[in-house]
């Protein structure tokens, strides 16, 4: 065809195991291709044939509702087949290796595989080990790459471009995925990411990262254009990183009061789900600036993107 | 690499399409016009411009994009990876006489694609197909309610619609 001529470029990767590899062209062409995705949520037949006849497996070793429930709209909306494999209803939990559970589902015919395992680095060891197309949906305390590619993808929506935004995102930085994937994508895209929370909550070597630190958010929220609030992950602390949850709160929660300092234009988001009145009051994630919910809604067309390039590569090499 | 059709020539078989679609049309259908992306996106935007003027009532303008239902979208042989857009039909398509254009009708593979999109969105009382160049040589059991100019250009070559708006300037040429 003849708008084919011209060199445009072409996606290449069958896994999508992190965003810190990615360049700023493939975060770019995975965006623009979500919102080709995003209206077939929209219209009278929310499917399309894209992945007719591949077999997409949900092989999740952690607990998860939204994530899992997102790609499994998205492998479904894309008219993929799909099985859905959780720890505690599978032979892992008669001791089955990771390989061995991957490559019984591999003799199956399996084309995707969508895993979330608490180990950091797991997508990476799957992907060299079969032959289908892995997708990371959230390894150990790595990446979280498609929450990070939808926050993105979210605040690119509504600004236009993160090139020049200035993003905090608050509270459990240390235990957070999502922080790092956020943080590849939104600094690769131009944006200024600013980590804020205790010290006690910030990762070990954080000043080798590429963002600023700040333990103050009063100090930070009149500052920024975005501002991602992150749960508390009471379920990963082994100790207390801090005295007690009304001093976080008083410290680091997002209040009506401290929205009153911010932008007027100021976005805010949670990767969810959100303990209410602990990182965030209930009026400020119910308020006009929350996105939360638009994020959970264009996570669907990201996974869709990713699913359906994953596939396209694999098929064309 | 030969010139078909010069500018004006585009432009005159345009306003012979329109001719024949509003001599098809009942004063009182709800006609629409859906082009297939890219060049068809823009044939369409003139096509509407010209139908407008005739039957003296707007008459919509949709872009449809046929990538996710392509033949070869996980076939090797297909072309390089495809890149998918955006589908944009700003109005309801039930009941309405959809004319889907493009801009050459070859193998009917795109014009197959396009009804299978076009149909999860809808139910159009009738799909009408109107192409500008109509070029022998069909793969599948379609053919065009309005056609352009016709060619019988040997397989292996390749004719080409350039438009202002994507290549600067309107030709058909064949290489």
């Amino acid at each position: 065809m003849a708008l084919r001529k011209g060199k445009q470029f072409e996606w290449r990767r069958k896994h999508l195991l992190g965003l810190r590899d990615l360049s700023v062209d493939e975060i770019s062409f995975i965006l623009d291709t979500a919102e080709g995705f995003e209206q077939i949520s929209k219209r009278a037949v929310k499917k399309a044939p894209a992945l007719r006849g591949k077999l997409v497996v949900n092989l999740f070793f952690e607990d998860s509702t939204r994530t899992r429930n997102s790609f499994i709209l998205a492998a479904s909306r894309l008219s993929a087949d799909l099985i859905n494999f959780t720890q505690k209803s599978s032979s892992v939990s008669k001791g089955e290796t990771l390989l061995d559970t991957a490559r019984n589902l591999e003799a199956m015919g399996i084309d995707i595989v969508v895993i979330r395992h608490d180990a950091g680095g797991a997508p990476a060891f799957l992907s060299r080990s079969i032959n289908a197309c892995v997708v990371n949906a959230g390894d150990g305390f790595c990446e979280h790459p498609t929450q990070g590619l939808l926050d993105v993808y979210t605040i690119r929506k509504i600004k236009g471009t993160l090139a020049g935004l200035k993003i905090a995102i608050v509270g459990d930085i240390a235990h957070s995925r999502v922080a790092r994937s956020d943080m590849w994508a939104m600094t690769k895209l131009g944006a200024e990411v600013i980590f804020v929370g205790p010290p006690t909550l910030m990762p070990t070597a954080v000043d080798k990262l590429p963002v600023k630190v700040s333990y103050s958010l009063d100090e930070v929220i009149e500052k920024v254009d975005v501002i991602n609030m992150l749960r508390i992950q009471f379920e990963r602390q082994s100790s207390n990183p801090f005295p007690s949850v009304r001093e976080y709160s008083h410290y680091f929660g997002l209040t009506v009061e401290r929205m009153k300092k911010a932008k007027s234009d100021i976005l805010v988001m949670h990767p969810g789900p959100i303990n209410r009145g602990l990182e965030m009051e209930s009026e400020v994630a119910d308020g006009a600036n929350s996105v939360i919910l638009q994020q959970v809604a264009n996570g669907v067309a990201v996974r869709m993107a990713v699913l359906f390039l994953v596939n396209q590569a694999a098929a064309k090499t | 690499m030969k010139s078909l059709l010069t500018a004006e020539q585009i432009d005159k078989v345009l306003d012979d399409l329109a001719g024949k679609i509003v001599a098809d049309s009942p004063a009182d259908t709800d006609i629409a016009v859906i082009g297939i992306r890219s060049r068809g996106e823009i044939l369409a935007q003139r096509l509407s411009g010209k139908l407008s003027e005739r039957l003296k009532k707007e008459v919509p303008c949709g872009t449809l994009d046929i990538t996710l239902y392509r033949d070869d979208l996980n076939s090797p042989q297909g072309d390089a990876q495809p890149q998918v857009r955006t589908t944009e039909i700003g109005f309801d398509i039930d009941g309405r006489i959809v004319v889907l254009v493009d801009d050459v009708l070859y193998t009917g593979r795109s014009a197959r694609a396009a009804m299978d999109a076009l149909i999860d969105l809808g139910r159009p009382e009738a799909i009408k197909l109107a192409v500008l160049v109509d070029r022998q040589g069909r793969e599948f059991p379609i053919q065009a309610d309005y056609a352009g100019y016709e060619s019988d250009a040997e397989p292996g070559k390749n004719v080409q619609v350039l438009l202002v708006e994507s290549d600067g300037k309107d030709e058909v040429i064949i290489e």
